[in-house]
């Protein structure tokens, strides 16, 4: 028999809320995470706001031991960890095992290394002074140091693997995690992903005249997907987790089941027909998100809910057409769309399993979070799908289904398609 | 510096990278870091390191791979220092 796999722990480090309870409240009430921070402004950025989380760096010594958190630096680190442990434990399960538990996995994802920590060892090595780098470096620096640090504080000794895929990354480590449950590598895994977007990562974006640049006075009107007067992302910085688990093995210890995870595809345009390094092709995506509906054995009639990945940029409406393209609807027979980078920003590879977290809440308590800075839908859009599709307020509604997909550099797509359990 | 004085010192030292703190209140010259007090072996380089900076000396690589006790850490300051 095949088997299922559902959701039974969630944890977050978001912009707009730190743990779940303060971002499931977040969520609902349209509650933005953007900031301006001076420190854009004196460094000449053209985007001078993000989303940062309000993370206390001393609460780590609450899931590291002492010894770790000495010499612990790395904000994405630090927030893989915090959101990690924090769906482990949501799940039911302690923290500090004895023994190897060999029946559970972790993939965890991440973009790119910290370039404030890289810069420390730089400046260290250039000045003859290589010796005083210690021990803690190497450990941090790897691509795999989240996965090292999860894996090593909760004792879990499945597969253990680090991803990178640009922004597809937490989608695309989240529906790893479920194939090596389906396959039955695995019984349970802790999946998802992590981001810290540092000056100098945010420099490298402005320069590429993709940032929002015009609202740096009123923050938390920047981040607008799907506006017509959007006019390119704000960087956001967080992690998202899930624990993913066999329905049997989960059913056997008695954990409560938040949501199943029924499918999901992965793929590439291949950088052809219009896609490119930075550009997703059309039918790249279309197959990605009808390959994730093939594989979740759904109608695609039954999906109550997309959560896109919608930037802000000039590639929104083409994501719209797309996902009428893959899903056969359109107009008034299009379901409802939300983007969570209205309120937090684009935080690249957690973007994937921080909105993940948000679709498996929405699931949950029952509810489609707004669409903020909507007030202005761009017509590109409008001529597509019905403007009720396009909720600006809290909707309280049950979901059968939500589509959840990211589309990153390189050309590379991820959808996962949840759904409540029954 | 007097050994004892050098004693009390290291212990701040080795303070952030022994879980056990309970352990250090009762060490000697004989303790051995690693076996006594379980700090990680990994982690010695980075007590040579902190202990370099807190009396501004050099511990040369050879002396500190001598290192197995605390006496041996006294020893390796005790030298640079005047």
């Amino acid at each position: 028999m095949d088997r299922r796999v559902v959701i039974t722990g969630l944890g977050v480090v978001s912009p707009n809320g730190v743990g779940i309870p303060a971002f499931l409240s977040a969520i609902r009430g349209g509650v933005s995470g953007i900031r301006f921070d001076p420190a854009y402004k004196d460094l000449h950025f053209n985007c001078q706001v993000a989303g940062m989380p309000e993370f206390e760096w001393d609460r780590l010594k609450d899931y590291v031991s002492e010894i770790t958190f000495h010499g612990l630096q790395g904000h994405a680190l630090g927030y893989g960890i915090m959101a990690a442990l924090d769906a482990w434990t949501d799940a039911g399960n302690d923290i500090g095992a004895r023994e190897t538990i060999w029946d559970t996995g972790c993939v965890f994802g991440s973009s790119v290394s910290e370039c404030e920590v890289v810069k420390k060892i730089f400046n260290r090595v250039d000045a003859g002074e290589a010796k005083k780098l210690g021990s803690r470096v190497i450990e941090q620096m790897m691509n795999s140091s989240i996965t090292a640090y999860i894996s090593g504080r909760l004792g879990l000794g499945n597969r253990i693997i680090a991803t990178s895929a640009a922004c597809a990354t937490g989608t695309q480590a989240i529906l790893m995690g479920y194939e090596y449950i389906r396959q039955g590598v695995a019984q349970r895994m802790v999946v998802g992903s992590s981001e810290h977007v540092d000056p100098y990562i945010f420099g490298a974006f402005d320069s590429m005249r993709i940032l929002s640049r015009k609202f740096n006075q009123t923050p938390q009107r920047a981040s607008r997907p799907m506006s017509e007067t959007a006019g390119g992302f704000v960087p956001g910085s967080g992690a998202g987790a899930l624990v993913l688990e066999d329905l049997d093995f989960a059913l056997g210890r008695g954990a409560r089941i938040y949501a199943e995870l029924l499918g999901g595809a992965c793929n590439s345009g291949g950088q052809r027909n219009g896609g490119s390094m930075t550009a997703p092709a059309s039918p790249g995506v279309i197959r990605c998100i009808s390959d994730a509906v093939a594989n979740a054995g759904i109608d695609p009639r039954a999906i109550d809910l997309i959560s896109g990945h919608l930037t802000a940029t000039a590639a929104d409406a083409m994501e719209i057409q797309n996902w009428c393209l893959a899903l056969g609807r359109n107009g008034r027979n299009f379901p409802p769309v939300n983007s969570l980078k209205s309120m937090i920003g684009h935080s690249l590879s957690a973007a994937g399993s921080i909105e993940s977290v948000a679709a498996v809440l929405q699931i949950v308590h029952r509810f489609i979070h707004p669409n903020i800075n909507l007030e202005d839908p761009n017509p590109e859009i409008l001529r597509q799908i019905d403007p009720d599709c396009l909720p600006v307020k809290l909707v309280e509604k049950e979901l059968r289904t939500v589509a959840k997909a990211n589309f990153g550099f390189g050309d590379v797509n991820a959808c996962l398609i949840f759904s409540k359990y029954n | 510096m007097e050994r004892r004085a050098i004693l009390q010192e290291l212990k701040k030292v080795l303070y952030p990278y022994t879980e056990n703190k309970e352990l250090l209140e009762n060490i000697d010259e004989n303790t051995s870091l690693v076996k006594d007090l379980k700090i990680n072996s990994a982690n010695l380089v980075d007590i040579i390191i902190d202990a370099e900076a807190k009396y501004n000396i050099e511990i040369d690589f050879d002396s500190a791979e001598k290192i197995i006790t605390v006496g041996d850490c006294i020893n390796a300051i005790a030298e640079k220092i005047p």
